[in-house]
């Protein structure tokens, strides 16, 4: 058998698996009856309608052929690694990770830190360029966020700081 | 004339120059702030609440009304120019308008927001001050079931908007419900699909969905492509303002879009924003002339019917909101609290008790919408010019301020996780060919949509039949049903593929 529509095959299969496990979630709370909904009631009506929706999804894609592009293509693993790295980079700065007794480094470290790393999911990466809009930005982010706006998060290391 | 002299009374109040200098500051401010990408109105509001504490109760409500605009149309700034909706209601504005921008005709979009928004603002304010009590009479007839059935009609409408295949948008939109439901369950106090994480027993934020999956998914894609074929933005901007052509297609859609907004607007919770959902599902029932560019594709009618929807929605909803004390959407929510703090308690009281204050309210709101219009129209050459910076320097600033406005909603760095989550959700939802606007709205109404399921079932004593026996709510099923056999009909079927294909 061959797969007609790869893009709506994949999305059927992700519609019935997540429909599944939102359905077994809903198992595992009260259900109650239409008339005292428990809090699984919604969410399994949910769950089941989305895994049918699903397989029907997965199945046309079997038969059917869609109009137009329909594989999927290759993954762009160089932005989806540095852009979702450059953010979670920046919230570990931002923040520190208690877990690990890492202290914040501050906002200043994070923005550099997220900006470095974001640019490297462009091919021409050019340090100088990085260094000069991450400092652009640094100070942007300062007026904006901490004088005009008065968030309260870190801005420099605990050692700077005090 | 009741409405000449109630607005006579609210002009009175709202018009004196200390007054219109607090809306210009408000204004000026809330658009500074609010064309940040990632910081939305909800966002702008309420980090500049605090300044107007000091003010009299008049100056502040007219402060923020300035505000409300200004942060409003810097959302609708940032969903034209980079494709992130900083509220839930500027998710329809991107369809179209970033369409626009890519093209070059980022100002005739701008220009049209504030233009249709400023309309339909006005047309509201005069609704408001002609037809309140009659209008709170219909706000009354909707019981929990004529909720559900509205809100079914909604997510159906919403389904429209999506260009590709009609069950993944259904598909989508149960998602969206299902992620709107994660946190602690309101009636039992059970905490849902959190995993033991404390920081998800309130739920997921909507922020930090918009801005994963339609930010971050939008910037991974982006890059993916080669330099070449990526051209986001074309080099030519065509025009900073609308072409006489351009009018003739806005105005219909506007008028359309301010009648469809005002009489959702009255509808208690979510009314105001199925408005601009609404507008757009209309829009694109509209014949498209031979001439037009389709929907989707950057469309200027789908950039003014849902902008002069969201805004005659966002003031006739002050009806349900002074008379049930519900607030339409997030940004009134804040609005109510600042209300609270001057010491007026929202609801049916504020009208009779205090009408040089209600009507007050109600032209500042106007007041401040022409503020935004003096001020936005010469500033639109500025924004464009936020295209002409290349690519390899927007991204890093879009994914910073996405996530330091993720992280500002709450303060916590659990916002940030959150954000990386999404934006590889979003970018899965783009390789796959899932789009993700009807996810969004049935994120909102998830949780209302629970809610009043629940309660037409507990008073039916769990019937169904209760959906269809009482004639409000069966009309509106009647119509989510029309409108989805319409879809579903070989003939409109054929029509809409042929129309995306172009």
């Amino acid at each position: 058998m061959k797969i007609k529509s790869q893009k709506d095959f994949f999305s059927g299969l992700l519609f019935m698996g997540l429909g599944i496990a939102f359905g077994g979630g809903a198992l595992g709370y009260k259900l109650g009856d239409a008339g005292r909904m428990g809090p699984g009631y919604f969410p399994l009506l949910l769950g089941s309608l989305m895994a049918i929706l699903g397989v029907v999804i997965a199945f046309k894609a079997l038969a059917v052929k869609t109009e137009g592009d329909d594989r999927i293509g290759s993954w762009a693993w160089r932005p989806l690694v540095f852009v979702l790295s450059s953010n979670l980079v920046f919230g570990v700065l931002l923040g520190g990770l208690p877990s690990i007794k890492l202290p914040p480094a501050g906002l200043i470290a994070g923005i550099y830190g997220l900006t470095i790393i974001a640019s490297l999911a462009e091919r021409r990466f050019n340090s100088r360029d990085v260094l000069i809009l991450a400092t652009i930005l640094a100070a942007i982010s300062y007026g904006a966020f901490i004088a005009l706006l008065k968030l309260i998060v870190p801005v420099w290391p605990d050692f700077i700081a005090g | 004339m009741d409405l000449l002299a109630n607005l006579s009374l609210g002009f009175g109040v709202a018009l004196t120059p200390i007054n219109l200098l607090y809306a210009f500051m408000g204004c000026f401010l809330g658009t500074l702030i609010g064309v940040l990408p990632g910081i939305g109105p909800v966002a702008t509001i309420a980090m500049l609440l605090p300044a107007t504490f000091s003010l009299p109760p008049v100056s502040a409500l007219i402060m923020l009304a300035g505000l409300y605009y200004g942060a409003q149309y810097g959302g609708s700034t940032t969903s034209i120019l980079v494709n992130l909706p900083g509220e839930p209601s500027a998710v329809v504005t991107c369809l179209d308008g970033y369409q626009m921008a890519r093209q070059g005709r980022a100002g005739p979009a701008l220009a049209t927001a504030a233009l249709g928004s400023f309309f339909a603002g006005s047309v509201g304010v005069l609704l408001l001050a002609a037809f309140a009590p009659p209008l709170m009479v219909l706000a009354a007839n909707f019981g929990p079931a004529e909720y559900f059935s509205l809100m079914v009609l909604g997510l159906i409408g919403a389904v429209v908007l999506a260009s590709g295949s009609l069950l993944k948008a259904i598909a989508m939109v149960l998602l969206g419900l299902l992620l709107g439901l994660v946190g602690t369950d309101v009636n039992s106090g059970i905490p849902r699909f959190s995993f033991g994480i404390p920081e998800l027993m309130d739920g997921i934020g909507f922020v930090v969905i918009a801005m994963g999956i339609f930010g971050y998914g939008e910037i991974i894609s982006n890059l993916g492509r080669s330099e070449k074929e990526r051209e986001v933005y074309t080099a030519k901007v065509h025009g900073l303002f609308p072409t006489l052509q351009d009018f003739k297609k806005i105005v219909p859609a506007v008028l359309r879009g301010t009648f469809v907004g005002s009489v959702l607007g009255v509808l208690p919770g979510g009314g105001a924003l199925l408005g601009a959902f609404a507008a757009y599902a209309f829009e694109k029932k509209v014949r498209t002339r031979p001439d037009e560019i389709p929907m989707g594709k950057g469309n200027i009618r789908g950039v003014a019917a849902p902008e002069s929807a969201n805004n005659a929605g966002a003031q006739t909803s002050f009806i349900p909101m002074l008379t049930l004390g519900i607030p339409p959407n997030a940004v009134m929510a804040l609005m109510i609290g600042a209300m609270m703090i001057h010491n007026i308690q929202p609801g049916p009281q504020v009208l009779t008790r205090n009408p040089a204050l209600f009507w007050g309210l109600i032209t500042s709101m106007w007041i401040g919408n022409l503020m935004l219009v003096i001020l936005n129209l010469p500033l639109i050459g500025i924004w464009i010019k936020m295209l002409k910076v290349p690519y390899r320097y927007l991204f890093p600033a879009i994914v910073l301020f996405c996530a330091i406005g993720g992280y500002s909603v709450n303060n916590t760095t659990f916002d940030i996780w959150m954000l990386a989550v999404f934006g590889f959700v979003g970018y899965v939802f783009i390789k796959l060919g899932c789009e993700p606007a009807p996810l969004v709205l049935g994120f909102i109404l998830g949780p209302m949509m629970e809610e009043n399921l629940r309660r037409a079932l507990l008073l039916s004593l769990g019937d169904w039949s209760t959906f269809v026996t009482r004639p409000l709510s069966a009309g509106l099923l009647a119509a989510a049903l029309l409108l989805l056999l319409v879809m579903l009909s070989p003939a409109v079927k054929k029509k809409r593929q042929e129309a995306f294909e172009e």
